[in-house]
């Protein structure tokens, strides 16, 4: 009788869902329904825009579309925090409530839930997908090769050129600017130290810990390097990777070993505020180390110890990718913008402790960046192996593209991923 | 005369309670954990409760394909209890799945990736299901011999065996990562299909189900219809009694574990294979412990397991719905999770023991 029953119900259960699952063909056949019945809205709502300003014609009205976002965290992370509100702002520039129009799903990990969530959020009648962590792309291809109507905007990603899919779309920011221009603050501190005789020239030395030893790092490491030697010439960096994006355990036990080891400045690529807190207690208990901050201004965690943030503007990108389909025009397929868009930063420095003439320095740098007479990758300032670097086309990794450009590596312009690799002489970073 | 003070309860083991009685108490605490976890969501975000139930329901089984998700993800975590059931039937505390699972899946990842173009795909399925197999099957096997000939603990043994398992599977991961460096192996190959569980019937995870009812089936019968099932049973119950009725101990725990850790690198398999297609140490996601939790509901019994795993994963996409349609973190899902299956959990507690109030002092 028991299992009788148990079958029973175990039966029940199943045909319930056979049911559902039943209905798979008739859904789809309601989605496509769905996404004919939208296509004419839009085209309504474009007819009533024109009618109404009569001047811009907009293939849709910002208070009919509908975004979505995966995360791979919460608000809790530093990352994320700083996309989510990049989009918040994007959707205030535009005229769209955030509330109502944008459907966020957190803590999105790299596996098949990320396409659940993708295609739960494609099914919603999301007129745009914002995916923002790197091992999220595979997953995005899949969605959007099923979902032709639908822009898919992936940040750091680098396969939407090769993916022959014409909806999805690359985006990333030029934050090795800023990394160039925090590198430069916390090399004049530097500097400041070897000249008050505090350290010694052969003792300036950078610490970094960086997630995984791949080209987004590295090329961030890079620029923040020669930012610091820019103003600081005996500097050298040592890296320390801790394969992961966000575990502030490791961040700060890495941070603590280059301390250890005599470093005198501390950055990371990394999620967590861990190394900035490591820093703020050296500085509590007599050590003096200074601090170059990522994502979010660090200052409030290590006031005795940030110098400044390297930081992403994410509503510029997200802006532009969200105001193409509003305008019914083709987003570029990769999109990397930088200081001059003001899509990356530093954070206002921390005037209590900063060298003097930083921010005049500074603000030298950015204008030179801007107005293209400072090169961040200038291969005149770096040697690789003891040698310049004059061609990537013959390097491993580069598929015979050719980065060299006018005396320089230039960063981020084939694709919006960074793609600058290379372990310059004064780094010393485990082999990837 | 000095009185010894009685305690205000007293507890003491039932007898086997009726059938429908013990479904009755399960019924209560499921009822009361919904009313629990809507005082819970009222208080703390002020939202309709019964809303928040429906959008939970609607997480589920809305659509079709919120249903496919759900069965597949309730297929997998049966698949993980059905591997647990045998070792723990035996009072072999295999927590161990989740590494299982892991060598399974990196065993499945590493065909695709080293085989994928170079045997005809019914081949290469039949060479993946049985290597994932034999991987978990060597990852049951190891603790299960060290316990059979130096009675080690098994506890600490397969725990410590997950994170071996785990750098294993980092270290793989590094060979076949794209692009260099990235710690991310992406979705093996996209493009041929190579390796991928096909589609039966037009429904993606058809042989998900298949393969997961037939195991279900099969268990059943082993279980509780076979000799060696048997033989499961009396050890469990007293290795003495075992050893006295002429059963080896030791053969009994290496033969069921090592049926345990291959049943666990299926599930592996079907993870890979079946629907993620992708390799990294997130993959097995904590379902080798919450399969524990399904096995111990459920008695071993695989029949009750397919309708907790059902429940479980319900419960848990449904989870996943409220934090995105309330943009809630998801720890609140979480939290909605916690209270249902503690009183799931303290149900089995009253329907074990009974609860005698002290009698009133007679004069």
């Amino acid at each position: 009788m028991k299992k009788l029953l148990a079958i029973l119900l175990a039966l029940a259960m199943m045909l319930a869902l056979a049911a559902c699952g039943g209905g798979d063909s008739a859904d789809a056949g309601d989605t496509g329904d769905a996404g004919t019945s939208d296509a004419g809205d839009t085209g309504d709502a474009g007819d009533a825009g024109e009618a109404e300003d009569g001047a811009a014609a907009t293939a849709m009205d910002p208070s009919e579309i509908q975004i979505g976002v995966i995360y791979i965290g919460d608000e809790q992370e530093a990352y994320t925090a700083n996309h989510y509100n990049g989009l918040k702002a994007a959707c205030e520039a535009l005229g769209i409530d955030p509330e109502t129009q944008v459907t966020n799903r957190w803590t999105v990990p790299e596996s098949e839930a990320a396409a659940d969530a993708l295609y739960e959020l494609a099914d919603a009648g999301c007129d745009i997908i914002f995916a923002t962590s790197f091992g999220h792309e595979s997953y995005v291809l899949q969605v959007a090769a099923e979902y032709p109507d639908i822009q898919f905007f992936h940040a750091t990603g680098y396969q939407a050129s090769g993916s022959g899919l014409s909806n999805v779309h690359n985006y990333f920011a030029d934050i090795y600017q800023a990394r160039f221009l925090g590198g430069v603050a916390a090399g004049m501190k530097m500097q400041e130290m070897i000249d008050a005789g505090t350290i010694t020239e052969d003792q300036a030395k950078v610490g970094y810990v960086g997630a995984y030893p791949f080209a987004e790092v590295l090329s961030g490491y890079t620029a923040f390097y020669l930012g610091v030697r820019s103003v600081c010439p005996s500097a050298v960096m040592q890296v320390s990777y801790v394969n992961s994006w966000s575990d502030a355990a490791l961040e700060s036990e890495a941070a603590q070993q280059m301390i250890a080891d005599g470093c005198v400045i501390i950055s990371q690529h990394s999620d967590t505020t861990g190394p900035a807190t490591v820093c703020q207690t050296a500085q509590e208990s007599g050590n003096e180390v200074y601090f170059v901050g990522y994502n979010i201004d660090m200052t409030a965690v290590a006031p005795d110890a940030c110098l400044t943030s390297a930081k992403i503007n994410w509503n510029v990108p997200m802006q532009h990718a969200i105001e193409s389909v509003l305008n019914g025009t083709e987003a570029a397929v990769d999109a990397s913008y930088g200081l001059e868009e003001s899509a990356v930063e530093i954070t206002p420095l921390n005037t209590a402790i900063i060298a003097e003439g930083t921010q005049e320095a500074v603000d030298a740098d950015m204008a030179a960046i801007i107005d293209g007479s400072l090169k961040v990758f200038d291969t005149s300032t770096f040697t690789v192996g003891g040698e310049t670097i004059t061609s990537t086309v013959d390097i491993d990794g580069y598929n015979g593209n050719e980065y060299i450009v006018d005396g320089a590596f230039a960063e981020s312009t084939l694709a919006s991923a960074p793609a600058f690799a290379f372990i310059i002489d004064g780094v010393t970073a485990p082999q990837s | 005369m000095k009185r010894q003070k009685e305690p205000l309860f007293q507890m003491s083991r039932r007898e086997e309670l009726p059938f429908a009685r013990a479904v009755l108490i399960r019924a209560v605490a499921i009822v009361l954990s919904l009313l629990v976890c809507a005082l819970v969501i009222f208080l703390l975000t002020g939202l309709d409760p019964v809303e928040v139930y429906a959008t939970m329901i609607d997480g589920a089984v809305g659509t079709a394909r919120r249903s496919w998700i759900l069965i597949r993800d309730a297929m997998v975590l049966l698949c993980v209890s059905l591997a647990l059931a045998p070792a723990f039937r035996m009072r072999f505390w295999n927590i161990g799945a989740e590494g299982q699972i892991l060598v399974g899946g990196v065993a499945t990842a590493a065909c695709m990736i080293l085989l994928g173009d170079v045997l005809p795909a019914p081949a290469l399925m039949l060479v993946i299901i049985v290597t994932s197999v034999l991987a978990g099957a060597v990852w049951g096997l190891i603790p299960a011999l060290f316990k059979a000939r130096w009675n080690t603990n098994e506890t600490l043994f397969t725990l410590m065996l997950n994170y071996v398992a785990i750098q294993i599977v980092s270290y793989c991961v590094v060979f076949w990562e794209n692009p260099a460096g990235s710690n991310s192996v992406g979705v093996i190959n996209p493009s041929t299909n190579a390796g991928w569980l096909p589609s039966l019937f037009g429904a993606q995870y058809g042989w998900n189900v298949v393969i997961v009812l037939v195991l279900t089936a099969v268990m059943y019968l082993y279980m509780s219809h076979s000799k060696q099932g048997y033989e499961i049973a009396v050890v469990g119950e007293s290795e003495n009694t075992a050893r006295y009725a002429g059963i080896s101990v030791s053969r009994v725990i290496i033969r069921t574990m090592a049926i345990s850790g291959g049943i666990a690198g299926l599930a592996g398999f079907i993870l890979v294979s079946g629907s993620g297609h992708t390799i990294s140490t997130t993959i097995a996601d904590g379902r080798g412990y919450t399969a524990i939790v399904v096995a111990w509901l459920a008695r071993f019994n695989p029949v009750y397991m397919i309708l907790i795993s059902f429940f479980l994963t319900f419960m848990d996409r449904g989870a996943i719905q409220i934090a995105t349609a309330y943009n809630l973190s998801e720890y609140a899902s979480d939290m909605i999770t916690g209270i249902i299956l503690f009183f799931i959990l303290g149900s089995e507690f009253f329907i074990n023991y009974q609860l005698r109030l002290r009698k009133k002092e007679a004069e």
